[in-house]
């Protein structure tokens, strides 16, 4: 459809009154695309420090029905997820992210949670993936697609459970999506995942589990340093 | 309160002049009572809303430049109507964007346009008014002054200051009463639903009484009111700040 | 989509005598979207200086978009995606079916997209055999009833909950004729459960696209279902349709209008999954499509640039407009006839679908202009409805008797003495009629007004007589 391309072109030139925009013109706002300067940024979570930001963070997960359990190292990880399964009267097996980033996390003293590495498939009941960073304005969990962070983890199971390290938790979204842009080229998908799936398609009354998980646990990992893939560290 | 003395002419509105001549003068009493001259110039008639909001632009703007004309050397212009002053604040100096000879006569009879109780309050510096009434009431806003004027704590504080009055905020008092100038002739069902719930919204409240500061919305509610056999009073808020509710029955109340 | 934009008047009339539709819209007013807007507006005290944020980026991105477009092509395809572009509905239409045709599509998930229904995509592939089925729980029970959207982000919103049971009851003829459907949770399980196979089956998901990043050629989707996810993630292809003016030139600015988005719309802080999408899937991915592709519609959004409805270009569908709207919330959205309704609908469709087609939508407004108080981007939509209103007059599409009265009016009202004259005489007159009961049951030619109110008396004189007689007793100047 290239004639359409260009007639779409040549309209909105017509209608702006101007032809193309000149060269200098062009180079400053190629520039300003890439210096992606900020907006207007609330001061809701930028203002607080760092601890600040975490408890923030969890108030706000918690207010869009996540429920969260704050744990003080990995090491305590897998009893607050058995836990967590345990009293939600789910059974004790879950698929879990590949990612390289949950390796430090000592599933071996709970063997009795059956664990499958992988994407999700339509049988699993409960998912269980790392995080890419948590924005503490909205308690918006950020999560990108990878080798070994499919994406159908965060949407097909009923359950959703998010790892969270104390370091990846910032304030804004413009914070998390920098600490992208630094990691390499874009994602296939970034999602934004704040709270559990809803609907309040019929009467407004809010009904969780539309589509997506109708359980989001979150763990956040107080002591948590982010294990990168390919690197190790603790 | 301003004590420097001011020439100003009433914008009487079309509605006020054909059924509520009291609410103008009200209003003069009021602007007196701070300290203005008033004067009321004959060859006034219409802002020109109708026609505007009609699409009849230049209908609007020969009225409108009959208007800048007849009003000019005053200090200020205030009319007991927050769609007429907003009309001639707002829209005039739009209507003639175009016309470099208009634009700035527009723009200067707008500066010095004013709603009434805005005029008092922040122009004036009125804070409380003389008078009594023995009522429990609530107020409406009209639609064009809260959003084009602003109007909106000042006749609050005005009324709160009447003796005997206990004013109760009507739930809703932001959402439009239906009037609409043309609208509610062009299309009555929607607002017949409209000022129905209006009416609700009033009689929920249990006040005896219905304020506000435009006259279209008073007839559109008082009609409704009356039609649905409630004897809820309602009055400008002019007559009761001038303290003149004893001058005139509510509106469409017989004698 | 066709329109009945046209017979507005009547549609209304339908729509305020519908007890479910008025139960329905109760349940906005009272204690829904507005409600909750206000909540969450409150909370965030900067969003008064967001608003004018969004509008100079919207602003800015319009002054420049030709330029965001290519640069936005550009990126998509570095990062693996193809970009076809769509003068008409027709080209759009015919470029999806291009793209399905090729994959062997048989069944098409889709996420909601105002876009699709503009260019009327559903009908358009059953008819070439291929099957769409709409994913959103509110698409997925109109598309069951055969209805339009009724709202933007609601699109059942004009249902109670009987209805939508009966609506499954009659569709789902497979399950347990009665079983309990009286609760939304078990209407949602239920079109949960039917919907999963579906999305799992799909050959292509298509979905609208909230904002588009020129920066990194990126789509932004807004749900809170997730059903935009998996209709994007599950497919071999994914196809994003979306209009030219929902370009933004980075991430950042699309964070800035992320922020008044969800709170604009629904009263939420942020959705439940606002997800951006660059391309198909990498390699070594484990899940995602195999293509990418976006189709870009202008269907009249270029001619509107630089005139009289630019503004409206600048909208970011949250729907606020609606459902602040006292006309919107008496009539509902199927009376607007088309695929937008309330105060944008009122000033898009005429644009979109020429005026003459439209002619009632401009008018059907009071102008309270409360709308435009809550626009995110702080668009003038009262001002744009009096430009459609202009148009009107222009083009005598008003019927003759408003446009007779009117010239009479302003032809009155230029003669001040004849005036003056007149409203003595009316003034007199009125009041001497109407006696003392002070009001009028009715009057024949204000026949609009007295058929659902009284019309209260004049007081007998007019203020300009009396105020002249006042001035000759030397009592004022």
């Amino acid at each position: 459809m290239s004639g359409a391309r260009a007639d779409i072109i040549a309209s909105i030139r017509r209608s702006l009154r101007r032809g193309r925009v000149d060269a200098q013109t062009e180079a400053e706002l190629r520039a300003q695309v890439a210096a992606h300067r900020r907006n207007l940024i609330p001061a809701r979570a930028a203002a607080l420090d760092h601890s600040g930001q975490i408890d923030l963070f969890v108030a706000m997960a918690e207010e869009v029905q996540a429920t969260v359990a704050r744990v003080p190292s990995v090491e305590a990880v897998p009893e607050a997820v058995v836990r967590y399964l345990a009293a939600e009267n789910l059974p004790a097996e879950l698929v879990m992210a590949p990612d390289l980033g949950l390796d430090d996390v000592p599933w071996e003293t709970r063997p009795l949670l059956r664990i499958r590495r992988g994407r999700a498939e339509p049988e699993d009941a409960v998912s269980l993936t790392p995080c890419f960073a948590a924005v503490a304005e909205t308690g918006t969990l950020m999560l990108v697609s990878g080798p070994r962070t499919p994406t159908t983890l965060n949407f097909l199971p009923d359950t959703h459970i998010a790892v969270v390290r104390a370091d990846q938790v910032v304030a804004t979204y413009e914070d998390g999506w920098d600490r992208l842009r630094a990691d390499g080229p874009l994602p296939r998908a970034v999602n934004f995942i704040t709270g559990p799936s809803r609907t309040g398609d019929i009467e407004q009354r809010i009904v969780l589990g539309a589509h997506g998980p109708r359980r989001l646990h979150i763990v956040v990992v107080e002591n948590g340093q982010e294990v990168r893939n390919g690197e190790g560290q603790e | 309160m301003e004590e420097k003395p001011a020439r100003v002419a009433l914008f009487v509105t079309c509605l006020v002049d054909l059924f509520r001549p009291t609410v103008g003068f009200a209003a003069v009493k009021l602007l007196e009572s701070a300290g203005c001259t008033v004067e009321v110039p004959r060859a006034q008639t219409c802002c020109g809303q109708p026609a505007y909001n009609s699409g009849d632009r230049a209908g609007a703007k020969a009225i409108a430049a009959q208007v800048i004309t007849v009003f000019a050397g005053y200090d200020y212009v205030v009319a007991p109507s927050g769609s007429c002053a907003g009309m001639i604040r707002q829209h005039y100096p739009e209507a003639f964007a175009d016309d470099p000879v208009m634009l700035p006569r527009a723009q200067e009879l707008a500066a010095r346009t004013w709603e009434l109780v805005s005029f008092l309050a922040d122009v004036r510096g009125m804070q409380a008014v003389a008078a009594s009434w023995e009522r429990t009431a609530t107020y409406h806003d009209a639609c064009s002054g809260l959003r084009e004027l602003g109007v909106r704590d000042q006749p609050r504080l005005l009324l709160g200051s009447v003796e005997g009055l206990a004013l109760r905020e009507l739930p809703g008092a932001e959402t439009c009463c239906g009037f609409g100038g043309t609208f509610c002739v062009k299309y009555p069902d929607i607002s017949d639903k409209m000022v129905d719930d209006k009416a609700a919204d009033i009689t929920a409240t249990g006040a005896d009484a219905v304020l506000a500061g435009d006259l279209g919305c008073l007839l559109n509610i008082a009609g409704k009111l009356l039609r649905r056999g409630q004897s809820i009073e309602v009055r400008h808020i002019a007559e009761v700040l001038a303290g003149m509710t004893g001058d005139v029955p509510p509106i469409g109340s017989g004698r | 989509m066709l329109a009945t934009s046209r017979n507005f008047a009547a549609n209304a009339r339908a729509g305020l005598a519908d007890q479910n539709l008025q139960r329905a819209l109760a349940i906005m007013t009272q204690s829904g979207f507005p409600l909750r807007r206000r909540d969450a507006v409150a909370k965030l005290p900067e969003f008064e200086a967001l608003r004018e944020t969004g509008r100079t980026i919207k602003e800015h991105t319009l002054a420049y978009l030709d330029f965001y477009l290519e640069l936005y092509e550009e990126r998509v395809i570095s990062a693996g995606g193809e970009v076809h572009w769509a003068r008409t509905p027709n080209e759009a239409r015919a470029a999806v079916l291009e793209i399905c045709q090729a994959a062997g599509t048989k069944t098409v998930t889709k996420g909601k997209s105002m876009i699709a229904e503009e260019i009327g995509l559903n009908d358009f592939l059953e008819q070439n055999g291929i099957t769409p089925v709409e994913t959103d729980l509110g698409e997925y029970i109109i598309q069951l009833r055969r209805e339009p959207p009724s709202h933007l982000i609601a699109p059942a919103m004009h249902l109670v909950k009987e209805q939508v049971a009966d609506t499954f009851r009659a569709a789902h003829r497979e399950l347990e004729p009665n079983r309990p459907l009286a609760e939304p949770r078990q209407l949602c399980d239920e079109a949960r459960a039917l919907l999963r196979p579906r999305f799992l089956a799909a050959d292509v998901g298509i979905t609208g696209a909230n904002f588009l990043v020129a920066e990194t050629g990126s789509s932004v989707i807004v749900t809170n279902e997730g059903n935009g996810d998996l209709t994007q993630t599950l497919p071999r292809v994914h196809i994003v349709l979306a209009s030219l003016e929902k370009l933004v030139p980075t991430f950042e600015d699309a964070a800035s209008l992320l922020r008044l988005l969800a709170r604009s719309a629904t009263g939420q802080e942020f959705s439940s999954y606002t997800t951006v999408s660059t391309g198909p899937r990498r390699p070594g991915d484990l899940d995602g499509p195999d293509a990418y592709h976006v189709v870009l519609l202008d269907n009249g959004r270029s001619a509107m640039l630089g005139g009289e409805f630019h503004d409206m270009l600048r909208c970011i569908r949250c729907a606020a407009c609606l459902n602040h709207c006292p006309v919107y919330a008496a009539t509902g959205g199927h009376a607007y006839g088309w695929v937008y309704p309330g105060p944008m609908g009122a000033v898009l469709t005429p644009g979109l679908i020429g005026i003459d087609e439209a002619a009632p939508l401009p008018n059907a407004s009071t102008l309270c202009g409360r709308c435009e108080s809550v626009c995110p981007v702080m668009i003038p939509l009262p001002k744009m409805l009096r430009h459609w209103r202009e148009r009107e007059y222009a083009k005598k599409l008003i019927p003759p008797v408003w446009r007779t009265g009117l010239s009479l009016w302003s032809w009155v009202a230029r003669r001040p003495a004849l005036y003056h004259a007149l409203s003595e005489i009316a003034s007199r007159g009125l009041g001497w009629a109407a006696g003392r009961r002070g009001r009028f049951r009715n009057l024949p030619f204000a026949a609009g007004w007295t058929s659902a109110r009284d019309l209260p008396a004049p007081e007998g004189r007019s203020f300009h007589n009396l105020w002249a007689e006042r001035v000759k007793r030397g009592a004022n100047r």
